[in-house]
């Protein structure tokens, strides 16, 4: 009897739930929503440099970045020369996406004559839950392509002293909407720098992060902090650590950075080691970066 | 005898009431495009994620759109589509619960592709509106299509779009919306 009854009773249940209304259907598929997958944090930072180093953020696969970084010269050097608006470094660069977690770039710059190419790995992306950071590494070789200089007769100017390594393994976190930091544990190797005293190996840690103030627009910040080679001369000069602010504008499909940093170099090995700017003497340079992104190969939906 | 007669009554019940015209799907797909009129890119993307239930004995429908699952040509695009425009971290999904009005007008259990006009809530960027869509329902055995077009605009859900975009962001986004479901 009592059977039976438990019968009728899931009878009458699921006669009455096939009048469901629609809050009980969207429970349903609630219900049977499968487990989610662990969705990973997105845009740590806006653009791929936090202004004049590398972020965590890459290029979607099959996306190229055309790119134009530019600085002009020291602020203080016045009216004469326009606020330093008279002189400036440029680089100009490709960047790819091969894949979501690799991607490469090369480009040329005006100072040094200097031509460089990296690759950048995302080994770890943040998710809302698990993974607390995301983590790249980026590695890069940089030639400097300026005429050798005049030797005695008998030594010879070999092309290995051109060449300069960087290797930097970029640790990000996303807080919040607003506040996203990174950690750049940096080496750069000079294969030729000024004096013996030198240490051919500059080991420095950067710190970068940015402050989202409204939904274009961004404060950016960057450090790099010398472990040693602090005393390292460039040129003859003395050499200070690269600090630099800078402004993330979102203009549409593209992001516009603003800066004013002591380095007017826009590889890692001169802008960690040889800048021979300093902020306390005002020897700050205005620049901007701009991006231009082209879809090379379509997403599958788009094909 | 009894409880025998009881339990075929009872499955008999359950399956043509609870089971028989539900009709569900998880792979549904969205599609929207908000191009302007004069805009040298396209700003449209595809969401093949949409769940979709129908109920074919009461006519409700329900749709759910998980907003990060829309796919734009452009990453850059569909990453301020999410940050800027649908804030999808603080709203992640849409949501649309209605009823087909003219139900009466279509025969679940015979082939055929049957008129409808579909009025609930839609819900997205944490906005409800009621909206009235016509479209078809298309019945071919244990399935079901569901097709329908309709332009939304962007205002009434106060997805703002600032001046320095307008030539390419359009008022309206042509929505058009296509569902496979299976009778469960």
């Amino acid at each position: 009897m009592r059977k039976s009854f438990l019968l009728t009773a899931v009878c009458l249940l699921g006669i009455i739930s096939s009048y469901a209304q629609a809050d009980s259907l969207m429970d349903m598929l609630d219900k049977t929503a499968p487990p989610s997958k662990k969705e990973a944090v997105s845009a740590t930072f806006k653009a791929t440099r936090i202004i004049n180093g590398s972020s965590v953020e890459s290029l979607g696969a099959g996306v190229l970045d055309f790119r134009i970084d530019h600085r002009f010269g020291q602020l203080s050097q016045g009216s004469q020369n326009f606020f330093g608006l008279d002189d400036a470094t440029t680089r100009i660069g490709l960047d790819y996406g091969i894949t979501k977690w690799l991607m490469v770039g090369i480009g040329h710059n005006t100072l040094n004559k200097e031509d460089d190419g990296f690759a950048k790995v995302k080994l770890l992306s943040q998710r809302k839950e698990g993974m607390p950071i995301s983590l790249s590494y980026f590695g890069n070789i940089s030639i400097q392509t300026t005429p050798a200089p005049t030797l005695p007769t008998g030594d010879t100017w070999e092309y290995s002293n051109r060449l300069y390594f960087t290797n930097q393994v970029l640790i990000a976190r996303k807080f919040n909407d607003w506040l996203s930091l990174q950690l750049m544990p940096t080496i750069v190797h000079y294969n030729l720098v000024d004096s013996n005293k030198s240490d051919n190996n500059t080991f420095a840690i950067g710190i970068g992060g940015r402050i989202k103030v409204s939904r274009r627009i961004a404060i950016t910040g960057e450090y790099y902090y010398r472990l040693n080679n602090t005393d390292m001369l460039y040129n003859g000069s003395k050499t200070y650590n690269s600090a630099s602010i800078g402004i993330d504008i979102e203009t549409g499909g593209h992001v516009f950075q603003l800066m004013l940093t002591n380095a007017p170099g826009m590889t890692e090995r001169t802008f960690i080691g040889q800048t021979t700017d300093s902020w306390a003497k005002g020897d700050l340079h205005f620049g901007f970066n701009i991006s231009r992104v082209f879809t090379v190969v379509k997403p599958k939906e788009f094909r | 005898m009894k409880k025998l007669l009881l339990t075929l009554v009872c499955a008999i019940g359950l399956s043509t009431s609870l089971f028989a015209q539900t009709y569900m799907t998880r792979t549904g797909k969205i599609s929207f495009n908000a191009t302007a009129a004069h805009s040298p890119e396209k700003i449209e993307a595809i969401n093949n994620e949409v769940a979709n239930i129908v109920d074919g004995k009461t006519g409700n429908i329900v749709f759910q759109v998980p907003v990060k699952s829309f796919k734009f040509e452009r990453e850059l695009m569909q990453e301020h589509f999410n940050e800027n425009y649908m804030e999808s971290d603080k709203y992640p999904k849409a949501e649309f619960k209605g009823a087909i009005s003219n139900l009466s007008a279509v025969t679940f259990t015979k082939d055929g592709t049957y008129n409808v006009s579909v009025a609930g809530k839609l819900t997205m960027h944490g906005v409800t509106n009621e909206v009235n869509v016509p479209g078809t329902i298309t019945v071919k055995g244990n399935k079901i299509t569901l097709k329908a077009k309709f332009a939304t605009k962007l205002a009434d859900y106060k997805i703002a779009v600032p001046s320095v975009v307008a030539d390419k962001i359009g008022k309206e986004a042509i929505i058009i919306l296509e569902s496979d479901l299976t009778q469960k």
